[in-house]
């Protein structure tokens, strides 16, 4: 608490940055994990709640007549625009934040202070709902070609590793050693996922520590003892996800990649993904386009092409696929390997899980895959996700990547997902919001498990807001593997995650919510039917139950009209601008009828007497969005 | 019959045919006067009928002996066919150059064809105007159907019968007609129910460089306004583009002359800036480079999302000036047979729930587009692969359906028809064995004798099977206004037209069974349940009588 030097700011103005006039007036209440803005003027109470674990940025804008605007970016892509009447309001607001959303320590973290109505019994047992060896036993593993070492059970062979690893049968504790001081981080190459049909497996490692000649016999041993694993392929992959030029540029400090000459029956093969700070700073790109006011197409299109974010998305798909190919069509072993081993290698070797097995597009598979590619295998997540008051070079949107590259493969694929959109875009709040324990450390042995609670049970016990109705076990989507077109037609502007908060741009109605409620009436009118014996006598008093509120989002118009018709985001085009804004209660027609008017062409200026305000703020509306109507 | 002497070769054995996401075949290419037909001779294969209508350009490719034609279709699907043969590949490639660019209309598909099924009901009588006015005439006394332009001379391109405000004569529609482009004189286009506000379109008025006035036409829109309340003037062109238009006798409502007036310009392309796009756009669709940046500013060059933002944007302006702030609008461009007629009917989908159904959807159709004066004839004889140089080709009607794909897909329940209603239209316009979409207007349609020899597109799409075929299984009727979102972000290339050649549709088709399947099981379900019930009632009302003594 002794973060917060302004508990509550009042008469602070929330702009809605897309439709002016829907912006409002309220009460700014800062508490040691949130700052809640409550509405003043609402007959109904309105609150908005942000986490400061999931601020990444404080934007203090130029003063203008109307007060202080400060901006805070979040983690979800939420951007919220505060006007503070008061400056120095909005310096020590801007204070307090600053510091309450970067704690120095895990323990400032809110998963640590989250207590929701959960004895410590239970607590513990939330932790134990996914089980990694589970998993493997699932795989078949161990079984007479993999067996599980001990050798990383302390974290001494790599601090990075899981304690629990799986190598083949003939891997000795000395090769092992061996090879994985040959291994940036000793993450020496051991088993991620491996194909009950064909033996073939796919392993993840780090980059050799090659330099220009250097070899190491253990690592040769190792490799050559993955491939046997596979006793019906006579050679295996290696893949380098790194762009050729970068793993060239990393044998200059003695690391690099596997000289095809040292090693027997391995083909060597490079894939362009590019660095984590290429990535950041496409995303970051990205989102300004995302978060552009009234963008016209050609500043749209041109703003993600600009960015190159879905070009890189499509590069971590084709990674994917090759790998995928490999196994399924190959029958051959890949080991898969970037610099540390712990990004583009988590990506890849995921996304070719997610491509193989059918499990892994299943709600428990998808969070099994997370637990295992990325958390144990020691995905800096708290850097990543910036978690802690750290460096900003180690900010990376890799999980994100990850995340959309299943999402696109759900476009391709309707019916071949049990999860849906809201699951993806769940995963990737709480990988930010801290709220759960699960992503709070670097890698395993670092993880705090022992206060915290676990993401999984939670997305588990609420599943049935993350059920993709098309989803069929005996489609032959669901089936077998997935072959998904990467032409890059294929790929879409991800807007449900990207402009998550701008609820007008996405359909007005969704066709999964509708088909949710249909099969939930369809499992009633089962129920009926079954217990229909135990029924007669009764009056029944079944109502059709399908939820009509789906068809009536239609709501209000947007701006369409270029600075026309009165209150349209037009008029305010720059941020500045957008400060010279009339209280809500004068809104109407007239304060913005001389901006409005007369403009470049002797047009005329409308002077409505408008019905847009005679909606109640608090009916409900569905499309509070932007009209770019340049 | 003549079509013989183009066919230079009306048979070739041996030929192998390639179409995207099917099986190859080896088979017969016959030609005949309409068709390209190939087949297996082999049961349970499918044959191949190609009208020559729908090819837009051939490619020729030798290798050795063996010839290949790549066929470039008006649907934007590629065909390919290897034909034995060098002198053979030359003769069926400049056959079907000649029959699929025949000139004479009354050589074209729809004289000869003779529907396979039966007519239920005649698709030429499912649409009059004086049935529209009907309904019209149960909402409102205020507007009258003229007949001013029964033998199409004050307006060449207007239908027979058109609404106009009651108070209005037919000499003020006739000098209000020789004061608009084509003299089209403004007319009703919708009538809001809700409100009793309208929208009408016209020509644009040929004030000129020395800004000409006309009472007539002054006083014919006033009629339409309520009093002491304002109309809007929709001008789909950029005012730049307006003020060049009076050079050439055009222009725009002056405020001088129209004080009751707003005037808002939009910036909704030309006809032929609109081709250009098109091609560009399929180009992009088709390049094989696989590179995302190369996609992506390819698809940003060709501006065809641009076009659909612009289209749509201008159209929902119109609907909230009715809906929202109660006034009228007339809405125009240039001739009021393109730009005008995407607003008009767009703005129709979003303020009229009748309009999203299929048989209001064709309605819509038939009234904005075929009788409104929408030349098919000329904007659709050329699509995307032409390689002739286009003189009034324009996908005007293509960026209607897009935009309608878009609405579409932001209220995927408020619909009675799915997509494949839009694809089956742009199939269509561009070629058909049906009779509607042929010639330029109401009064070709007449002289052609269209009606008589040949067949409506709407008495094959009228029949329960094919109704059944697109009928949206979501659909549950809304009675609201519908706001679509123009945002970059909300508006979505259309797969199902431009890459729907290019990836296989078995994914998406899956996922429409499964959604059919979920409802008809629930309905399935509601029906049983619903019998017992009634069961239950019908033993509840026997066993009284008995419990009574």
């Amino acid at each position: 608490m002794e973060h917060i030097r302004l508990p509550k700011a009042e008469n602070v103005r929330l702009l809605n940055r897309l439709s002016p006039r829907r912006s409002c007036v309220g009460t700014l209440y800062l508490t040691a994990t949130h700052s809640i803005y409550v509405e003043s003027e609402t007959q109904v109470r309105s609150e908005t709640w942000v986490l400061h674990s999931l601020i990444c940025r404080l934007e203090k804008q130029v003063n203008t007549s109307t007060g202080s605007p400060l901006l805070i970016h979040c983690k979800n892509f939420q951007v919220l625009h505060f006007v503070f009447p008061q400056e120095q309001d909005c310096v020590h607001i801007q204070a307090s934040l600053q510091r309450l959303s970067q704690p120095e320590q895990y323990e400032e973290l809110y998963c640590f202070s989250y207590k929701p109505n959960v004895d410590e019994a239970e607590r513990k047992e939330e932790w134990s709902f996914l089980n990694l060896k589970a998993e493997y036993r699932r795989l078949g593993i161990p079984n007479s070609l993999w067996k599980s070492s001990p050798v990383n059970q302390s974290y001494k062979v790599s601090d990075t590793y899981p304690a629990e690893l799986y190598v083949p049968e003939s891997a000795t504790q000395q090769v092992i050693v061996g090879s994985s001081k040959f291994r940036s981080r000793g993450r020496f190459p051991t088993l991620s996922y491996y194909c009950k049909d064909n033996q073939a497996a796919i392993c993840r490692s780090s980059q050799p520590l090659s330099g220009f000649s250097a070899r190491c016999l253990e690592d040769e041993q190792l490799l050559e003892a993955i491939r046997r694993s596979n006793p019906r392929s006579d050679f295996m992959y290696v893949v380098d996800t790194r762009p050729k030029l970068n793993a060239i540029a990393n044998r200059a400090a003695g690391k690099g990649y596997e000289n095809e000459d040292h090693y027997s029956n391995i083909k060597f093969q490079f894939i362009s993904i590019e660095n984590i700070h290429v990535m950041r700073s496409s995303q970051q790109k990205m989102l300004d386009v995302c978060e552009l006011r009234t963008p016209s197409m050609a500043n749209f299109l041109e703003g993600l092409e600009g960015s190159g974010w879905l070009k890189h998305i499509k590069a971590v798909l084709d990674a994917g696929v090759f790998v995928a190919k490999a196994i399924s069509e190959e029958g051959a072993s890949v080991l898969v390997h970037c610099s540390d081993g712990w990004d583009r290698t988590a990506q890849v070797c995921s996304v070719a899980c997610v491509l193989l097995e059918p499990y892994y597009r299943s709600l428990k598979g998808l969070m099994v895959l997370i637990e295992r590619e990325w958390v144990s295998f020691g995905h800096k997540f708290s850097h990543r996700c910036n978690h802690l008051d750290g460096d900003s070079k180690e900010v990376s949107p890799v999980m994100d990547q990850f995340l959309e590259c299943v999402w696109q493969l759900t476009e391709q694929f309707p019916c071949a997902f049990e999860f849906n959109e809201r699951f993806l875009i769940a995963v990737h709040h709480h990988m930010y919001a801290c709220q759960y324990g699960n992503f709070v450390g670097n890698n395993q042995r670092e993880r705090l498990r022992d206060k915290t609670h676990s993401l999984w049970k939670h997305l588990w016990d609420t599943r049935g807001d993350y059920i993709n109705p098309l989803y069929r076990t005996d489609n032959c989507q669901s089936q077998g593997v997935l072959r998904p077109s990467t032409a890059p037609y294929c790929f879409k502007f991800w807007s449900g995650l990207y402009n998550r908060f701008d609820r007008g741009m996405h359909p007005r109605q969704s066709v999964e919510d509708y088909l949710m409620a249909v099969r939930e009436e369809t499992v009633q009118l089962e129920e009926q039917l079954a217990s229909h014996k135990e029924v007669r006598g009764h009056s029944v008093t079944h109502e059709t139950i399908l939820p009509h509120h789906f068809t009536f989002l239609a709501g209000t118009p947007q701006d369409y009209s270029g600075g026309f018709i009165a209150s349209s985001p037009c008029q305010q085009r720059s941020p500045v601008d957008g400060l010279a804004f009339t209280p809500p209660q004068n809104q109407t027609s007239e304060a913005d009828l001389s901006v409005g008017s007369e403009q470049e062409s002797g047009i005329a200026d409308v002077s409505f007497n408008s019905q847009l305000s005679e909606e109640g703020p608090g009916e409900p509306d569905p499309d509070d969005a932007a009209y770019s109507a340049a | 019959m003549e079509f013989a002497e183009l066919i230079k070769t009306p048979r070739v054995d041996g030929v192998v045919l390639h179409r995207p996401f099917m099986p190859t075949v080896e088979g017969t290419l016959c030609l005949t006067g309409h068709h390209l037909i190939l087949s297996s001779r082999q049961d349970n294969t499918e044959e191949l009928w190609l009208l020559h209508s729908n090819i837009d350009s051939i490619e020729k490719r030798f290798l050795g002996s063996l010839g290949t034609i790549i066929v470039k279709c008006k649907d934007l699907r590629m065909i390919q066919l290897d034909i034995p043969g060098m002198e053979e590949c030359l003769n069926i490639g400049s056959s079907i150059e000649a029959l699929s660019t025949l000139d004479s209309v009354s050589l074209m598909y729809p004289y000869f064809y003779r529907p396979m099924f039966e007519v239920i009901e005649d698709g030429w009588n499912s649409f009059l105007p004086e049935d529209a006015f009907k309904d019209l005439e149960a909402m409102t006394d205020e507007w009258r159907l003229s007949e001013v332009n029964r033998d199409f001379r004050v307006c060449t391109t207007y239908p027979p019968l058109v609404a106009v405000p009651r108070d209005v004569d037919d000499d003020t529609l006739r000098k209000a007609a020789g004061f608009r482009h084509g003299g089209r004189f403004p007319v009703l286009s919708y009538y809001h129910k809700k409100n009793g506000m309208v929208m009408m379109r016209s020509g644009q008025p040929l004030t000129g460089t020395n800004g000409r006035r006309c009472k007539e036409d002054e006083r014919l829109i006033n009629a339409t306004l309520r009093p002491g309340k304002r109309g809007y003037v929709i001008d789909t062109r950029t005012i730049s583009v307006a003020q060049q238009a009076k050079a050439r006798g055009g222009g725009f409502e002056t405020e001088a002359n129209y004080p009751q007036w707003r005037r808002i310009h939009k910036a909704i392309e030309r006809s032929n800036v609109l081709q250009d796009s098109l091609v560009k756009l399929v180009e992009a669709c088709n390049d094989q480079s696989h590179s995302m940046d190369r996609w992506l500013s390819k698809l940003e060059a060709s501006n065809w999302q641009t076009h659909v933002k612009e289209i749509l944007t201008t159209a929902c302006l119109a609907a909230q000036c009715i809906d929202r702030e109660g006034a009228s609008v007339l809405v125009h461009g240039t001739e009021g047979t393109d730009s005008t007629l995407q607003v008009t009917s767009l703005a129709q989908i979003i303020l009229d729930p009748a309009c999203r159904t299929i048989q209001g959807f064709q309605g819509l159709v038939e009234r904005e587009w075929l009788q409104a004066g929408h030349p098919f004839a000329q904007r659709c004889s050329m699509s995307a692969y032409s390689n002739s140089k286009p003189r009034h080709e324009a996908p005007g009607f293509l960026l209607f359906l897009d935009c309608v794909w878009q609405v579409l897909r932001q209220f995927p329940c408020s619909f009675q028809f799915t997509e494949q209603l839009l694809v089956l239209l742009f199939e269509h316009a561009y070629a058909s064995q049906f009779g509607t979409f042929l010639g330029n207007s109401a009064a070709e349609r007449v002289r052609l004798s269209l009606p008589e020899k040949t067949v409506s597109l709407w008495s094959w799409v009228n029949r329960p099977q094919e109704i059944d075929h697109l009928s949206n299984p979501l659909y549950e009727p809304n009675s609201l206004v519908i706001w679509p979102s123009v945002a970059p972000q909300s508006l979505l290339l259309w797969e199902g037209v431009f890459l729907r050649w290019n990836r296989s549709p078995r994914c998406q088709e899956e996922a429409h069974e499964e959604m059919v399947h979920i409802i008809e099981y629930n309905k399935e379900l509601q029906n049983k349940v619903n019998s017992l019930r009634r069961q239950l009632a019908q033993l509840e009302t026997q066993e009284p009588p008995l419990q009574t003594p």
